[in-house]
């Protein structure tokens, strides 16, 4: 004889852990918001695990970059006016820096050391661009963008490039790097000029990076040193958090 | 759909239980619940950094604590979000479960269903959608396709540069994103207020199983 099962003689039980299963799920809630506090500045399990999957994407974008993709091109009149300036200090603070006595310095996995001055690096074959500069705060704005091609540079000085990463160092304390592939890139440009004239100040006289296959901030500007090699040099806000490839 | 199990005679009623969600389909629900959650509270942070239209997220609503932080749990919980979703649709698609639950929409339905539903009249119904529910489930799964497809545009418009150009560039793909976002909290929104409604469809969606009436028996 099989014991009759009554679903009324349940309805209490049921109640009960419908009110359990409310609860968890607003425990779950709540302990999300304690996530909400991992930031990747205090290496707990979280932060461990967002770094991770940090590197786990710059693998990712390093399989998904093509030599031969570029990226798109504007016309003069669709350059951004007036420019967005933007660092991690105000325009004022740009650092001053003296055409004259300024050097580019050499360093890392290359023959030839010796330092490059603004004449040198205008002799070479230029490059210009317009294209979109996207910054990781979400804006965009179109620019113009003239210089000596990075892999024109690198070929000058004998760089090793099966080496990992190129580094920069800046006069205004700002650092960062990137990787070789991107460095080769045809529109990865060391610019002088901006918008046909000489770089200004505040956007980064008298030499920097320009990188439309990457976010705004891995394009450093004043730069002082360059170098090659193998050991993973980082960056100002990638020390911080940011992703190291940021490519668009 | 149903295939019932645990019946009993009450006072002349057959009372017992249905199978109303696979368990590959709860599973994907509450890890999919979590994964969107961290989408849109990251998203909502990097929103803040340059606000589109004129204002902020509250900071209690946001994920990340800074910029970078929100980037990186939105470049994270992304591959939990796509890697779900894809499992899910894989299986909708496959076991038929899209087809048997959501099919098919017609417009008539949906005008007599929502006019029952304004005037309280619409009965929830274990295991099966009415119209209206059919159309907001596959409407938001439109959303979410559509959040996805414009966050990769966001996230690799020269790599990708197709599918930006399909968004009609970064910009409008930033647009959209952001249009998808709304669309799906506004979903979540109402969906939560259903539940609230009707809470045995949360056990449901943790069990798998509803309690039905079946017909009376002599
Ligand atoms: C349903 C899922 C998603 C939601 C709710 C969501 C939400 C958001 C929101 C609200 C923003 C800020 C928008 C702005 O400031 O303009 C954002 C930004 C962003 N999302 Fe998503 N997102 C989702 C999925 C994705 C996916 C799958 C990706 C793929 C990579 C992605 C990539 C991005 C990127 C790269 C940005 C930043 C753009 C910037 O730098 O401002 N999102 N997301």
């Amino acid at each position: 004889m099989t014991p009759k099962l009554k679903a009324a003689d349940f309805q209490p039980q049921l109640r009960r852990l419908e009110r359990r299963l409310f609860l968890r799920s607003g425990l779950s809630l709540g302990a999300l918001t304690l996530l909400t506090g991992c930031n990747l500045q205090d290496g707990d399990t979280v932060d461990r695990v967002l770094w991770a999957m940090s590197r786990f994407n710059d693998r990712v974008q390093a399989a998904l970059f093509n030599s031969n993709a570029l990226a798109p091109t504007y016309a003069a009149s669709d350059i951004t006016k007036p420019y967005p300036f933007n660092a991690f200090y105000g325009e004022d603070d740009a650092p001053e820096i003296d055409a004259a006595t300024w050097k580019l310095d050499i360093s890392g996995a290359v023959q030839d050391r010796t330092p490059w001055d603004l004449a040198r690096l205008r002799a070479l074959p230029q490059e210009s661009q317009i294209t979109r500069h996207i910054c990781i705060e979400g804006w965009s704005a179109i620019g113009q963008w003239s210089g000596v091609p990075l892999h024109a540079l690198l070929k000058q000085i004998g760089a090793d490039t099966r080496a990992r990463y190129v580094g920069f160092k800046c006069a205004d304390r700002y650092y960062s790097s990137i990787d070789m592939a991107t460095a080769l890139h045809p529109q990865t440009v060391l610019a002088l000029d901006f918008l046909g004239q000489q770089l200004p100040t505040e956007f980064g006289f008298p030499l920097r990076l320009r990188v439309p296959t990457k976010l705004g901030f891995k394009s450093p500007k004043h730069i002082a040193a360059m170098f090659v090699t193998n050991d993973y040099p980082g960056g100002y806000w990638e020390d911080q958090g940011y992703n190291w490839f940021s490519g668009s | 759909m149903a295939d019932g199990a645990g019946t009993g005679t009450v006072r002349g009623t057959v009372r017992g239980t249905v199978r109303v969600h696979a368990l590959i389909v709860r599973v994907t629900h509450w890890v999919n619940a979590f994964a969107l959650t961290c989408m849109v509270m990251s998203g909502w942070q990097i929103y803040n950094a340059t606000p589109l239209f004129g204002f902020r997220f509250p900071a209690w609503a946001t994920l990340g604590g800074w910029l970078g932080g929100a980037i990186a749990w939105h470049l994270a919980a992304l591959w939990l979000l796509v890697v779900n979703g894809l499992v899910y649709v894989g299986y909708g698609l496959l076991s038929r479960h899209f087809r048997r639950s959501f099919l098919p929409i017609s417009a008539g339905r949906v005008f007599a269903d929502t006019r029952d539903a304004l005037r309280f009249r619409l009965a929830h119904k274990a295991g099966s959608y009415n119209a209206v529910q059919r159309l907001f489930y596959v409407g938001v799964l439109f959303l979410l396709v559509l959040a996805v497809l414009s966050g990769f545009a966001l996230w690799k418009p020269v790599q990708l540069h197709a599918l930006a150009a399909l968004f009609g560039g970064y910009e409008v793909a930033r647009r959209v994103h952001f249009v998808a976002m709304a669309g799906i909290v506004g979903f979540v929104v109402v969906h939560l207020a259903l539940v609230v409604v009707v809470p045995r469809t949360l056990v449901s969606m943790i069990t798998g199983r509803a309690r039905i009436v079946l017909e009376p028996s002599k």
